[in-house]
């Protein structure tokens, strides 16, 4: 790997700047199944296409933000930083 | 023999410099390449081959095939034709049992013939089978290259640029190419493997090596001791064609050359290379020869029949077309391979072109570029794939000495394909990677299997394209090692230092035990800024430790501390530490040495993730942390400051701000070590006034071995050392830090499905077991054991183990296993130093 992120706050970056946090994930909300928490803890889609996922600019501003890239290309679709309070 | 001086040469006559080769002085110019002063002095054989150990010299003097490879200043495989000449250097042969002239395993080339084909190490050497590592070791000492050596000490670091061009090449198509550019306003960068040489408006880079085209126009940049990691949003290959050896017996003596070679000796070093010379192939040498006085004995441009004549490995006589002629000298060349490796790296297609017989890149992506002969666009006809007859060996491949025998044996096996010929003969597999190789072996491939070269196909292009040292690639890092505020005092106290993650820490100044009894009996402190300290502040603070800790915090009073333990989705324990509350939207959390920023990163991503209002500031490297701990630290502390410090005004499990020595701390009165103590946090900057205070105040310094010594009196857990990623808060014996009746918390709904395969339990035992030892049960394994020391006050060694879940109860009897004895140790549940706590409350 070693594209070109954009950082919300920094602009274009190396990847290597940035931590990755994986898929944009559902909580489950209290009392999951065994299998809706397992689903949670453990599964993830995987997908060949766009994905949204997480990344920490660790070597940088110190931002969580949300991309939105194509796995199969590494070509990154746009990013965004979480609404406050949105996802609470 | 130097030619007179003339116009253009790289050498500076009035500048000598005198080198070593096997210990014999000898003798260049500044300007020099070692492999140049050394064939100006008269030496021809350079190395000896891989596997036949025949003589080799000279062959493309461009750095790309193997023949001048020696060990030079101790650093082995060194192409010498490209090395500059440096003073004293002490240049010595390689894979070589005698001397490079006489090397006494040159019988394998005589003898070794019927015994040696291809692959033959694959099924001669197979029986019996124990004998495997005996042949291994024969093999690896009398093939091969350079040996590694010993004590050579170099630093190597890594850079960043980022431009809007990078050039590879600065033949006339690079440079056309970087002047446009420039001239358009770009930022250019061109990199050469050649001199120096100014650029007209862009940065050129010299002697510089591009390794590959990664993703996202990432080029690593080989310039000696640093790697660029260029990021390029154009790149421009201008890499050039590669001249490729004729396939036809004795085309590996001493005294065949390519065109190049010939170009470079006589107008760069004026060497004069030889004294009669016959030229096959494009005439391009011819005006050189002449110049450097070489009579040109016949130059042919295209040879029907070849084949060339040694004595003792040097060139004597050539056949050519029927015609035998003696020469010392013969420049043969076959196709100009354009050098796609690059381009097909950035994702290029690569087709054959039977016109000109060589291999072109096509499709070239976006933002990618090849100019000049790397394009491919230049005229040729192609030569004949080999030449047969002859009585010598027919060389594909000079790096790994694969003859054209060789190959036709690997397809008479099965392995037609030129994947599997190539891990079979190991053809192009050698230090030239292909580039003198992949061509001969790809066109005799389709003519021993009578279809076309692009039925056949290349093999993949993969980084790197040009040989690299290891060195290099594992060059200084972005992660820095981490020092204490208070590193100097520890150096000065004369502590051994050990490495603890990126931290080094003192293990202990001289007497471990000694410091272990003055905290037990009188005084010590611990440096202990390595813990992760950050703080949480804002309205939602509370909210959102309360739903990251598995204990309750919306209740913790200001100026109270509560210790705890984070834990995933999956209710697996990461890290653990203590939550101070020091007003209502302001808390200051310690964490473990190595978990600092991983926790930061945790609390901010989910409260990015929630949208709690709340600030987290990681602190550790801004504050100091030192733990003053033993009988005499509250009356060690009343001395340093005027705040009162009795235990009704700073209880355990209090946080307060306080002046010590005159500087602000924050007290924690917390007892990691199981004596009463303080945790003092302060400013780094005066973190040592506040050290040497104390020391003046009766207090020993103690380190991380005596440190474990006493946790472990304590049964204190350290995470990730006596639990691991499955271990979780049942198991690891703390539900009470568990408040179930919270509505939420990371961690949370994992709780009810955690399973208690085994549990942590603390141990005495008559002898100490390493830490690692095996818990059995009934001869299998049933637990192991993380943590264990010899105890003073107990006694008798002590430690932590997992064991199963029946087992774990105040007493039982259980068998530890370490090389190969098995011992009875006794399970205890409770601290083995002061259970109660009553110490840590005084």
């Amino acid at each position: 790997m070693s594209f070109l992120l954009r950082c919300p706050h920094c602009g274009p970056r190396d990847v290597n700047e940035f931590r990755f946090q994986g898929e944009v994930t559902r909580r489950p909300g209290p009392h999951p199944t065994l299998r809706e928490l397992t689903d949670y803890v453990y599964f993830r889609d995987n997908v060949a296409g766009v994905q949204r996922e997480w990344w920490y600019h660790r070597i940088g501003c110190g931002l969580w933000f949300v991309a939105e890239r194509d796995t199969r290309t590494n070509e990154v679709l746009g990013v965004e930083v979480p609404k406050p309070a949105a996802a609470r | 023999m130097r030619l007179a001086p003339q116009a253009g040469e790289r050498i500076d006559r009035s500048r000598p410099i005198s080198f070593r080769l096997e210990g014999r002085v000898v003798s260049g110019y500044e300007g020099d390449t070692i492999g140049s002063a050394l064939y100006a002095a008269g030496t021809r054989v350079f190395s000896r081959s891989f596997k036949y150990h025949r003589p080799r010299g000279l062959l493309c003097c461009s750095g790309h095939c193997p023949n001048c490879m020696m060990t030079v200043d101790g650093v082995p495989n060194v192409r010498v034709c490209v090395e500059p000449l440096r003073e004293g250097a002490s240049v010595r042969a390689q894979n070589v049992r005698g001397s490079l002239d006489h090397d006494l395993m040159s019988v394998v080339d005589r003898f070794g013939g019927p015994f040696t084909p291809v692959g033959f190490y694959y099924r001669t050497m197979i029986r019996p089978r124990r004998a495997w590592p005996l042949y291994e070791k024969f093999l690896r000492s009398v093939a091969g290259l350079g040996k590694v050596g010993g004590a050579t000490h170099r630093r190597y670091d890594t850079e960043h640029r980022s431009v809007d061009v990078l050039v590879i090449g600065g033949g006339g198509a690079g440079r056309r190419a970087a002047s446009e550019a420039a001239a358009e306003g770009f930022d250019v960068l061109l990199v050469d493997e050649g001199h120096a040489f100014p650029g007209s408006g862009y940065e050129v880079l010299a002697p510089a090596r591009a390794l590959a085209v990664y993703e996202g126009g990432l080029v690593p940049v080989d310039a000696g001791g640093v790697l660029y990691r260029v990021r390029a949003r154009r790149i421009v290959v201008a890499a050039g064609a590669l001249e490729q050896p004729l396939v036809f017996p004795g085309n590996d003596l001493v005294g065949v050359v390519l065109p190049q070679a010939v170009r470079r000796l006589v107008s760069e070093w004026s060497v004069q290379p030889g004294s009669r010379a016959v030229v096959v192939g494009d005439g391009t040498a011819v005006p050189y020869l002449e110049r450097a006085g070489v009579e040109v004995a016949a130059s042919v441009e295209r040879a029907e029949q070849l084949a060339a004549h040694g004595r003792h490995g040097r060139l004597k006589a050539v056949t050519l077309d029927g015609r035998r002629i003696s020469c010392d000298l013969l420049v043969a060349v076959g196709a100009r391979q354009p050098a796609y490796s690059l381009l097909a790296q950035a994702g290029a297609r690569v087709e054959y072109e039977p016109h000109a017989g060589v291999f072109v890149p096509v499709d070239l992506p976006a933002g990618v570029e090849a100019v000049g002969s790397a394009a491919g666009t230049g005229r040729q006809q192609p030569v004949p794939a080999a030449y047969d007859g002859g009585s010598d060996k027919c060389f594909v491949c000079v790096c790994e000495d694969v003859t054209t025998k060789d190959l036709k044996r690997a397809i008479a096996e099965g392995f037609d394909s030129i994947e599997l010929a190539k891990r079979y003969t190991t053809v192009t597999m050698g230090p030239c990677q292909g580039k003198l190789c992949h061509l001969s072996s790809i066109r005799l491939l389709a003519k021993e299997l009578g279809t076309d070269e692009a039925e056949i196909g290349t093999t993949t292009a993969r980084p790197p394209w040009a040989p690299v040292e290891l060195g290099l690639l594992a060059g200084r890092h972005l992660e820095p090692a981490k020092r204490s505020p208070l590193q100097r005092r520890h150096e000065q106290a004369g502590a051994k230092m050990m490495w603890t993650g990126q931290w080094r820490r003192p293990h202990s100044y001289g007497d471990p035990a000694a410091e272990v009894r003055a905290v037990h009996e009188s005084l010590g402190i611990i440096d202990v800024s390595t813990l992760g300290k950050i703080v949480v502040e804002g309205p939602d603070a509370a909210a959102l430790l309360e739903r990251l800790y598995p204990n309750r915090f919306a209740d913790l009073k200001p100026g109270r501390i509560r210790y705890g333990v984070l834990t995933t989705d999956g209710g697996r324990i990461f890290d653990d530490g203590t939550v101070a509350r020091l007003d209502d939207e302001l808390f200051y959390v310690t964490t473990t040495s190595t978990g600092s920023s991983g926790v930061a990163e945790w609390f901010e991503w989910w409260n990015a993730v929630w949208g709690y209002d709340a600030e987290i500031v990681n602190l550790t490297g801004a504050i100091a942390a030192m733990n003053v701990a033993g009988p005499r630290a509250r009356e060690a502390l009343a001395s340093l400051t005027d705040a009162d410090v009795s235990n009704e005004a700073l209880r355990y499990l209090d946080a307060r701000e306080l002046r010590v020595a005159g500087v602000p701390c924050l007290a924690l009165r917390i007892g990691f070590v199981g004596e009463l103590g303080y945790e003092l946090h302060c400013s780094a900057g005066v973190a040592e006034h506040v050290w040497d205070a104390v020391v003046a105040a009766g207090a020993v310094p103690f380190g991380l071995e005596p440190q474990r010594v006493l946790r472990l009196e304590k049964a204190h857990v350290i995470v990730s050392q006596d639990t691991d990623s499955e271990s979780n808060l049942l198991s690891a014996g703390m539900p009470w830090i568990v408040k179930d009746d919270k509505e939420d918390f990371v961690g949370k709904w994992a709780l009810p499905h955690a399973q208690v395969r085994e549990r942590l339990v603390g141990f005495t035992c008559d002898v100490l077991p390493p830490e690692g030892a095996q818990v059995v049960r009934d001869g299998r394994i049933a637990g192991r054991v993380t943590s264990s020391r010899f105890s003073e006050r107990v006694g008798k060694p002590i430690g932590l183990c997992w064991v199963q879940p029946d087992q774990a109860e105040e007493g039982t009897t259980i068998q530890i296993r370490w090389e190969g004895d098995v011992r009875p140790a006794t399970v205890t549940l409770s601290p083995f130093y002061d259970p109660e706590g009553a110490l840590l409350r005084s």
